[in-house]
C-alpha cells in the first residue's frame, strides 16, 4: 500500500506534468521524520499525522515553486540530475538536523494489537489500517479525477497541456495543485512507515526505485495502473522472499542457497519490469498522449 | 553542437597530464598521485557514457552497472587466485594479460544483453529500464556471499600483473591508467567523426527520418550501447585494480547519477566535457569538505553535499553545455 500510495503521487506528477521527480521518495522520508520528530515531542499518534503532512505540503510548495516549475519544458535528462541534485540536498540537510541514527516511534497503542482475519490467521490491526487508508486515498482519487472540475482538468492537461491553456486554465496554478497534491501522497505513506519502519536517511531511495518499476509496468500517467503495478510487484517481491529460499533449497545447498535466493528474490521485480517492457514497452496501461 | 577539437589544448592537458604525478612525486605527495588516477579512470566511463547521452540522445541510467561487471571479473578472479580454487573450471588468475581483456569481453557481452532487450523502449522508458538492469546487477553481486556479498572482497594479492610493468607502484599503476584513458578518449574521437559518429547525431535529432533513409537505427544504438559498455567495463577493472577491494556499491544507482552529473557538469556531446567534469567533480569531492572548513563553515565541510546539490541544480538549470561552453565560449 505505501508503493501504491508513493507511485500514486508520482505517477500523477509524471503524467500530467511530464516530469520525472526522483526527489519524491525524499517527500516520503520527510513524511516519516516529520511525523517521528512531532511525535517525540506531543506523543499524540493522531496528532502528528494530521500536522505531518502540512509540513510535506510546504516542503513540496517551496519545491515546486523554486526548482520543478523550471523543468517542466526541459528534457527529461535535466530533470533526472535537477532532482536528483534535489536528493543530495534533502538527505545531507536530514543528516545535519537529526544526525545518522535512525529514529524509531512506536505503533500507537490503540492500534497495536493483532487481529485475526476469519479466524484463521491473525494480522497486526496497524497494516490494516494502512491498508484502509491505501483504499481510502484510492477511492477519493478516482472520485477526484473521475467526477469533478479539477479532475476533468487534470485529465485533459495530462493529455494535452497547450490546449487546455488555451482553455483559459491556470495551468501554473495546477501543477503546483498537483505536484503538493501528489507530494502529500508520498508524505501521507512516510507518515504511515514511521512506526514500522526505522526513520533513517536514505529510507526514501529505495522505495522511489520500487515505486519507479510500478508506474512503469502499470504505465506511466495511469493511476489505474500504478495501483495495478503496486499490487503486482508487491506480490511478486513478497513471494519471491518467501517460495525462492525453499525452492532453490532443492537444487542447492542451503547456506549457497539462502545467499543467491535473497539476491534473486531482490532481482525478481526487475526481472518483471524488463520482461513486461520487452513484450508492451508502453506498459500495461498506456495513456493515448497527443503531442 | 558541433564536436571542435581544440588540438593545442588537449595537447597541453595531455603534457600537463603527464608531467602532474612528476611533480607530485618530487613533492612527496603520493596521496595526490592516486586521486588523480581516480580521476584518470573515472573520466574512461564519463567519456563512454557521454557517447550514449550526449551523442545518441540516449539517457541510461545504469552505466554503473558495467563498471561493476569490469571490476568483479577482475575482483573474482583474484580471489580465486589467492584461495587457489576454481571458478566454473578455471583457476584464477593475477595477469592483466587475462584479467583485463575478459573484463572487458565480459562487460561487452553483457551490455549487448542489456541492450538487445532495453533499446526496445524509448526516453523515459529507456531511463528506467536501464535504471531497472543496473539494479539487478547491484542485488546479483549483494547476493554473491562468497565474494563478501553487501561486505565486498579485498585484493589480497595486491594489483593485477603485467609483464614489464609494476602495477603495484603508484606512478606506473597511473601510467598504465593514463595510457588507457588516452587510447578510448582517442578512439571515441574517431568514432565520432567517422560516417557511424554522424548517423549516431541523426538518430540523437530525429530517429524517424533515419529510418526513413535505410538506416537501421536498432543496430547502430546497440552498436554504441556495447562500445559504451566497454568502456565502462574497462574503468570498472581499472578501478577494482586502483583500490584493490570491489562491492557492490560500484553499481549502485547512484553511481550512474554521479556519471551522469560529471557528464553534464562538463558539457554533454563534447569528449572534453565529460573530462573537464570528471575532474571538477572529483576535486570537489576532496577538496569542497577542505574549503567550506577554511571558511569556516565546519558544520558544511562534513555536509558538503548540502552545498554541492544546490550548485549541480543552478548548472543544470543555467549552464546549457557545462565547463565546456564556460570555457570555449570565453575563450572564444
Amino acid at each position: 500500500m505505501f508503493l501504491f500510495l508513493v507511485s500514486a503521487g508520482l505517477t500523477l506528477i509524471f503524467g500530467f506534468m511530464n516530469v520525472i521527480n526522483l526527489a519524491h521518495g525524499s517527500l516520503f522520508m520527510i513524511g516519516a521524520y516529520a511525523i517521528a520528530f512531532i511525535y517525540g515531542m506531543t506523543n499524540s499518534f493522531l496528532l502528528s499525522l494530521i500536522l505531518s503532512l502540512p509540513v510535506v505540503a510546504i516542503f513540496a510548495w517551496v519545491i515546486e515553486v523554486v526548482i520543478i516549475r523550471r523543468l517542466y519544458t526541459r528534457d527529461h535528462l535535466d530533470q533526472v540530475l535537477a532532482t536528483f541534485a534535489l536528493i543530495l540536498f534533502i538527505n545531507e540537510g536530514t543528516t545535519m538536523l537529526f544526525g545518522r541514527m535512525p529514529m524509531f516511534m512506536d505503533v500507537p497503542p490503540l492500534l497495536s494489537g493483532t487481529i485475526s482475519l476469519f479466524g484463521i490467521v491473525s494480522y497486526p490491526l496497524y497494516r490494516i489500517v494502512i491498508i484502509g487508508a491505501g483504499l481510502v486515498v484510492a477511492l477519493a482519487l478516482w472520485i477526484i479525477i473521475a467526477k469533478t472540475r479539477l479532475g476533468m482538468q487534470i485529465r485533459a492537461g495530462t493529455t494535452n497541456r497547450e490546449t487546455v491553456e488555451q482553455l483559459g486554465v491556470n495551468i501554473n496554478q495546477l501543477n503546483t495543485i498537483i505536484f503538493v497534491a501528489g507530494a502529500m501522497f508520498a508524505g501521507f505513506a512516510g507518515a504511515l512507515a514511521g512506526p514500522l519502519t526505522s526513520v533513517e536517511v536514505g529510507m526514501g531511495e529505495n522505495l522511489l526505485i520500487l515505486c519507479f518499476v510500478c508506474i512503469v509496468i502499470g504505465g506511466i500517467g495511469s493511476i489505474r495502473g500504478a495501483l495495478l503495478g503496486s499490487i503486482v510487484v508487491g506480490v511478486v517481491d513478497t513471494m519471491g522472499r518467501a517460495f525462492v529460499p525453499d525452492l532453490l533449497g532443492k537444487f542447492l545447498d542451503p547456506t549457497a542457497a539462502s545467499g543467491i535466493s535473497a539476491g534473486l528474490s531482490s532481482m525478481s521485480i526487475y526481472l518483471l519490469m524488463v520482461v513486461v517492457l520487452v513484450l508492451k514497452p508502453t506498459g500495461l496501461f498506456p495513456v493515448m498522449k497527443s503531442s | 553542437m558541433k564536436y571542435t577539437h581544440h588540438t593545442s589544448f588537449l595537447i597541453s592537458c595531455l603534457v600537463i597530464l603527464i608531467l602532474l604525478p612528476l611533480f607530485f612525486h618530487s613533492i612527496e605527495s603520493s596521496y595526490l598521485v592516486s586521486t588523480l588516477t581516480r580521476i584518470v579512470i573515472f573520466a574512461i566511463a564519463a567519456v563512454s557514457l557521454d557517447l550514449l547521452i550526449g551523442f545518441t540522445g540516449l539517457v541510461s541510467f545504469g552505466h554503473a552497472a558495467f563498471l561493476g561487471v569490469g571490476a568483479y571479473t577482475v575482483g573474482i578472479l583474484s580471489f580465486h587466485a589467492y584461495e587457489e580454487t576454481t571458478f566454473l573450471g578455471f583457476s584464477g588468475t593475477l595477469s592483466g594479460l587475462v584479467t583485463m581483456p575478459l573484463a572487458v569481453f565480459l562487460s561487452a557481452f553483457v551490455a549487448l544483453i542489456i541492450g538487445a532487450l532495453s533499446l526496445r523502449t524509448k526516453g523515459v522508458y529507456f531511463i528506467m529500464i536501464t535504471l531497472s538492469f543496473g539494479q539487478m546487477l547491484f542485488f546479483l553481486f549483494v547476493s554473491l556471499e562468497q565474494y563478501g556479498g553487501d561486505d565486498g572482497m579485498m585484493m589480497f594479492d595486491g594489483r593485477n600483473t603485467l609483464p614489464m610493468l609494476n602495477l603495484n607502484d603508484r606512478v606506473e599503476f597511473y601510467y598504465f591508467c593514463l595510457f588507457w584513458f588516452v587510447l578510448f578518449f582517442w578512439f571515441a574521437t574517431l568514432l565520432v567523426r567517422s560516417k557511424f559518429g554522424r548517423t549516431l547525431s541523426a538518430i540523437r535529432q530525429n530517429e524517424d527520418r533515419l529510418s526513413s533513409i535505410g538506416i537501421n537505427k536498432y543496430w547502430a544504438k546497440l552498436q554504441i550501447f556495447v562500445i559504451a559498455g566497454i568502456g565502462a567495463g574497462l574503468a570498472g577493472a581499472l578501478s577494482a585494480n586502483h583500490t584493490e577491494f570491489i562491492s557492490p556499491d560500484i553499481t549502485h544507482w547512484t553511481r550512474s547519477g554521479d556519471l551522469m552529473i560529471v557528464v553534464i557538469l562538463g558539457g554533454m556531446g563534447t569528449l572534453v566535457g565529460p573530462v573537464l567534469g570528471t575532474f571538477l567533480f572529483l576535486l570537489l569531492e576532496e577538496f569542497l569538505p577542505l574549503i567550506l572548513h577554511s571558511l569556516g563553515f565546519d558544520l558544511l565541510s562534513e555536509h558538503w553535499r548540502f552545498v554541492f546539490g544546490p550548485i549541480l541544480i543552478l548548472i543544470v538549470l543555467y549552464a546549457k553545455f557545462g565547463l565546456y561552453g564556460l570555457i570555449f565560449k570565453w575563450r572564444s
